[in-house]
């Protein structure tokens, strides 16, 4: 078979562009490839013997890393192979992680630090990986609980549920006495108990369309533990589109799935499903139920490939769904491909922000708290815009304080002074939901009022301005 | 050095205007001898690197044996490629040497400040193997002869 070499390695190849080389399979040819030019070793392998990183073979238009039978796939004389190091980079530096090691923790994780494949350097790229959990169930329990034991330096968990007596019977991170209590406090309690060396951050929120890419941009990786399509979704696009990988794990009655999705080349979920199914299709585990160990076999598979992709080390699930069947404990899995038409990944993506998929797969939102009313103007509190905007509604947020005001700090309002709110009416659009504020709110509801008069029926008040926001909501907005 | 013709050279500057504010990227077909990459046509590519497009750049490996492939057709080779830097100097960054390993290929950026190509430079990628390689400065040379 002819196998193309790139131009920098044709010096190791006597300037030929392309060899041709015997062989039954592409293990052969490659290594007739390096028989014949020994100097190319060095340039394609590690001293390990793996394929270097960078560099890409494929055979014919196929990467050999996602064939089914990788290097052993058969060959014929028509076929070829090309060697791509990759083409990469960009205007900024990454950032240099300085990670040291305290004696209590060379101790703690000495059964790491004496195998090769993690050491010292392995130990210190888990502490400075950053992994978010999607959820502190079923799936999160055990994974979160041996992140944490294996010294993931910063782990951020996404719930907003309550522990309930129901969950106890897989969801292992929480105990008895924690019923009734949120999901994020039970689980921080217990993996600070088990590694008080490792940062806990939480977010007691709905994965929304509004918040997951604010979310996601300050981690590493995604260990998806969601047990719903819309999430899921969400979940993938996100990772997409903030180019971190998506380490997938699905539990259904005795059976589980594990994949490695949304890294650099390889599927994502959307390649495999492009759209969600229609809405009540697929039984949740609530309504089907799911054997409770089960989560603890896919989330330690989930935690296993978590650990794989941040030490760089071993063959991850990436082009891979693992199939899990409990009952007749067999495992099989499919090899799956880039789709270059995928609506997320593929080359000419259609999707280019998160979908609201509460309302694409047909679960309804939670029904809205009534507001107090001044003077006819309704008082919408810090909260309800939080909740509106992390739901994704998108209210249109006013803010009729002075420019020097708006720079001292904002929520991101479209700033139109108050003594100047008359002339400008024109910029609002009277159809929308508009919500004002000020600092401390008096002003905005003098603003409402305005606006109530000139015909705006949808204006609400931000109750306590920009101070109750800070108060109630985001504390990192100054307070002035 | 690096050759190039007046309207190759125009158009990578021109591709870097039409994707600002995001990073563009591409592939330069030619020969190369005696220490000159000589450019004869240029090869636009896709940006990968969606998730942050404004500071990186990856040309997916299929694209580029398509490229290799139809190079091979017109008896031309990869001599090099290039990307543009946003709002950034026309310099390599520490993210542009560490994924770069086409050693003898030039590494062409043009800095687009607030949307406007300004300076271009290459950069040749010296050494032997991925340990000891470097970039170095690499005079561009504009002519209209082929």
């Amino acid at each position: 078979m002819k196998i193309h070499i790139p131009t920098p390695l044709r010096q190791y190849t006597g300037k030929q562009a392309t060899v041709t080389v015997p062989g039954n399979t592409i293990a052969d040819a490659l290594a007739a490839l390096t028989a014949a030019h020994p100097d190319l070793k060095k340039h394609l392998y590690t001293d390990e013997g793996k394929l270097r990183s960078f560099v890409n073979v494929y055979f014919n238009d196929d990467d050999i890393r996602y064939l089914p039978e990788k290097d052993a796939t058969p060959v014929k004389d028509s076929d070829s192979l090309s060697i791509i190091p990759s083409i990469a980079g960009g205007a900024t530096a990454a950032p240099v992680e300085e990670v040291t090691l305290s004696n209590e923790e060379i101790a703690r994780y000495s059964r790491h630090l004496i195998m090769p494949e993690v050491g010292m350097e392995g130990q210190k790229k888990l502490k400075a990986a950053r992994v978010l959990c999607i959820g502190a169930g079923g799936l999160g329990s055990p994974l979160a609980l041996y992140l944490a034991a294996a010294g993931v330096g910063t782990i951020g968990i996404v719930d907003a549920d309550v522990v309930d007596s129901s969950n106890l019977q897989r969801q292992i991170i929480h105990n008895t006495h924690d019923i009734g209590r949120s999901k994020l406090d039970s689980a921080e309690q217990k993996l600070t108990a088990l590694n008080p060396f490792i940062k806990i951050l939480k977010f007691e929120t709905m994965l929304s369309s509004a918040n997951a890419l604010d979310i996601f941009k300050d981690f590493d990786m995604v260990v998806d533990g969601t047990d719903n399509f819309p999430t899921r979704y969400l979940v993938n696009d996100a990772c997409v589109l903030t180019g971190i990988p998506n380490v997938y794990g699905s539990i259904f009655r005795f059976e589980g799935q594990a994949s490695v999705f949304a890294t650099k080349e390889g599927p994502c979920y959307r390649c495999l499903y492009p759209e969600p199914p229609p809405p009540g299709l697929v039984p949740s585990c609530a309504e089907g139920g799911v054997l409770g160990i089960l989560p603890g076999l896919v989330g330690v598979i989930q935690a296993t490939e978590a650990i794989k992709l941040i030490l760089g080390n071993g063959e991850p699930l990436i082009g891979r769904l693992l199939l899990i069947d409990a009952l007749s404990m067999q495992f099989r899995q499919l090899n799956l491909r880039k789709n270059l038409d995928c609506p997320a990944c593929g080359t000419h993506p259609t999707i280019t922000k998160p979908i609201d998929y509460q309302q694409f797969c047909g679960i309804p939102s939670t029904s809205e708290k009534p507001s107090a009313v001044k003077n006819g103007i309704p008082q919408m509190q810090p909260e309800e815009l939080k909740r509106r905007i992390d739901a994704g509604e998108k209210p249109f947020v006013l803010d009729v304080r002075e420019p020097y005001e708006y720079q001292i700090a904002n929520i991101g309002g479209h700033l139109i002074p108050l003594g100047t709110l008359p002339q400008r009416i024109n910029e609002l659009d009277t159809a929308q939901e508009i919500v004002i504020h000020c600092r401390t709110g008096g002003r905005s509801q003098q603003a409402a009022e305005l606006l109530d008069k000139a015909g705006f029926k949808k204006v609400h008040n931000l109750a306590g301005g920009i101070t109750a926001w800070s108060e109630k909501v985001d504390p990192s907005v100054p307070k002035y | 050095m690096l050759t190039i013709s007046p309207s190759d050279y125009n158009a990578i500057r021109a591709h870097g205007e039409e994707t600002y504010p995001h990073e563009c990227c591409g592939v330069l077909l030619g020969h190369a001898e005696d220490g000159v990459n000589r450019v004869v046509a240029i090869e636009r590519a896709g940006n990968t690197r969606t998730d942050r497009a404004h500071d990186r750049y990856n040309i997916a490996p299929e694209e580029l044996i398509r490229i290799q492939r139809q190079a091979r057709e017109r008896d031309l080779d990869i001599v090099g490629f290039y990307h543009s830097h946003p709002d950034h100097p026309a310099q390599w960054s520490q993210t542009d040497f560490a994924e770069a390993h086409w050693i003898g290929c030039s590494y062409v950026i043009t800095s687009i400040p607030k949307g406007t190509a300004t300076v271009t430079n290459s950069f040749l990628l010296t050494g032997t193997t991925e340990e000891d390689k470097k970039f170095i400065d690499q005079q561009v040379q504009i002519e209209t002869s082929k």
